[in-house]
């Protein structure tokens, strides 16, 4: 009962993963962007709803649906104002100048709130928990988690399929010279992609916010987490993302059932073995070009 | 009425310059092909007029607007459509969302995806086949019907016969008169003499990034033209 107690505890972890990572996979499937700022984006998302909740009493409810506008425009911004200028420069460029948002960004969180530990606060929702059966307990926090997770997934992989704007990304990702000839601008393309990675990336942030403690190199370790997800699952599916995470979540919570501390080394050598025995993740992209 | 007219142009890539002072000009609902040996510039000038390309010198007039400095995706709204060399059909969208991706600007016209099943059956056939599994022709077809989504006033098509067998050749250029007929104003470039002459109201040679002859297919001998398409 433990075991199977850890694998629904893995599998509900896994939803946060895979809403983590979401983000991550959508800039790298458009753009080519590995963002490594990732991580800590959503750990700025946290802080911002931290300030809401703990400083200004909004409720958390409310403060999800104004830090995710917040991260959007955050995001349309950053593009704009700093990725489409570095990809014009090719190469390396995409790569340094997250790397340099992520140390920045990070530096600026120690200044504002220092490192203490910090936790956005929820009342009783982080507490509260469904009885299933007589040893499983499922958290009322990671199922509603999860269930948000999904339909994020879900609708970001409707939103690509089925919309205009969603045809226009995954073109401009085929070929952004010839999407400019059907009268797309490419630029304006990414800047809504990476505002949307931001929208969701942010409200992960605050779930990890709501869930555990964070400070501002939390944001590492959260974007090895994304990482991982995405390379488990194969690049450039975002069903691929979610079992990703799923896989990394259970892996994780078995480990953490063998011995409380095997956690997340399970996890790394579940993604390691992937990594090893099948580079192209357990659901690639079907056409690759 | 004349739509496009392109003065004493230069394009450069870098410091290689690829066309050399070029005047051009297309009227209204006419036909030109431009014509030319490998490297003549033809491409070059297609990429120019649709803006992927801009001119270092020279002026490029669209319906009385001077565009020489307008974005691509900003002509197409004007009513500019290239289909570039290569085809380039978005590999991982089917044949349908490559066409909805043309329509993208939604200029008003006779081409809907109604019409171009109509007048693509080959199009029609495929629609939901991914653009990675086209063969040379389809992908040819549905360059074309894509460039139409956007109901073009000037469509620019770039070397439609490369690569394809004469009989599919036949049959893309059999769809022209539908195009033509609709008012729409063709810039051909094509490698194909004959099919130039053929199809086209009025011809240009190129040779080395220079305009070397212009002019009606019935007023051009066979030696101006060979004169003209290999500079001997
Ligand atoms: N991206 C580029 N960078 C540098 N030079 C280029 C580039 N593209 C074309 N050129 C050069 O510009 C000249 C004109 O090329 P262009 O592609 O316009 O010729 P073309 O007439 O279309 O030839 P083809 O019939 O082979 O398609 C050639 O000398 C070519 O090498
Ligand atoms: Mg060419």
């Amino acid at each position: 009962m433990q075991w199977l107690n850890a694998v629904i505890q893995g599998i509900l972890l896994g939803g946060l993963y895979a809403l983590l990572a979401a983000g991550l996979s959508l800039m790298f499937g458009v753009m080519r962007i590995v963002n490594l700022a990732h991580g800590v984006l959503a750990i700025v998302a946290a802080y911002i709803g931290f300030v809401f909740v703990n400083n200004l009493g909004v409720p958390w409810y409310l403060a999800i649906i104004i830090v995710i506008p917040i991260m959007a425009v955050v995001g349309y911004a950053l593009q704009w104002g700093l990725f489409n200028r570095a990809l014009t420069k090719g190469g390396l460029a995409p790569l340094l100048v997250a790397f340099g948002l992520a140390v920045v960004l990070t530096q600026l969180l120690q200044e504002i709130f220092t490192a203490d530990n910090r936790r956005i606060d929820t009342g009783t929702l982080a507490t509260d928990s469904i009885q299933v059966t007589d040893t499983i307990y499922l958290g009322l926090l990671p199922v509603m988690t999860f269930v948000v997770a999904v339909l994020v997934i879900a609708g970001l992989q409707l939103f690509l399929n089925h919309t205009p704007l969603g045809r226009a990304m995954r073109a401009a990702s085929d070929d952004p010279d010839t999407v400019k000839l059907m009268g797309i601008d490419n630029r304006q393309v990414y800047a809504l992609s990476t505002a949307l990675a931001l929208a969701t990336v942010g409200l992960a942030g605050l779930f990890i916010g709501m869930k555990t403690q964070f400070s501002p190199t939390y944001g590492d370790l959260v974007l090895i987490f994304a990482f991982e997800a995405v390379i488990i699952g194969g690049l450039g599916s975002l069903w691929g993302t979610l079992a990703g995470g799923m896989v990394l979540g259970i892996a994780q919570a078995v480990g953490a059932q063998i011995n409380p501390s095997y956690g997340l080394l399970i996890g790394n050598l579940v993604f390691l073995a992937i990594l090893a025995f099948r580079p192209q993740g357990l659901f690639p992209k079907a056409v690759t070009t | 009425m004349t739509l496009l007219s392109i003065t004493s142009i230069d394009v450069h890539y870098g410091d290689f310059q690829a066309i050399y002072s070029l005047d051009l000009h297309v009227d209204e609902g006419e036909t030109l092909a431009v014509i030319g040996a490998n490297g003549a510039g033809k491409s070059t000038l297609l990429k120019t007029i649709a803006g992927l390309l801009r001119p270092t010198s020279g002026d490029i007039v669209f319906d009385g607007l001077n565009i020489s400095a307008t974005p691509p995706y900003r002509r197409v709204p004007l009513g500019i459509a290239l289909t570039p060399e290569g085809r380039k059909i978005f590999p991982s969208l089917t044949v349908e969302e490559n066409l909805k991706v043309g329509a993208h600007v939604k200029r008003p016209g006779p081409w809907t995806l109604a019409a171009i099943y109509d007048a693509f059956p080959l199009v029609a056939d495929r629609r939901h086949r991914l653009g990675v599994n086209l063969s040379g022709g389809e992908q040819q077809a549905t360059a074309i019907a894509r460039a139409l989504m956007s109901n073009p006033r000037l469509l620019l098509l770039d070397e439609v016969s490369l690569g394809l067998a004469p009989v599919v050749v036949e049959q893309i250029y059999d769809t022209l008169p539908a195009i033509t007929g609709q008012g729409t104003t063709v810039l051909i470039v094509e490698q194909d003499v004959n099919l130039a002459m053929k199809f086209a109201d009025r011809v240009q040679c190129l040779l080395e990034g220079k305009s070397v002859l212009e002019g009606v297919p019935a007023d051009l001998t066979r030696d101006q033209i060979a004169t003209a398409y290999f500079g001997i």
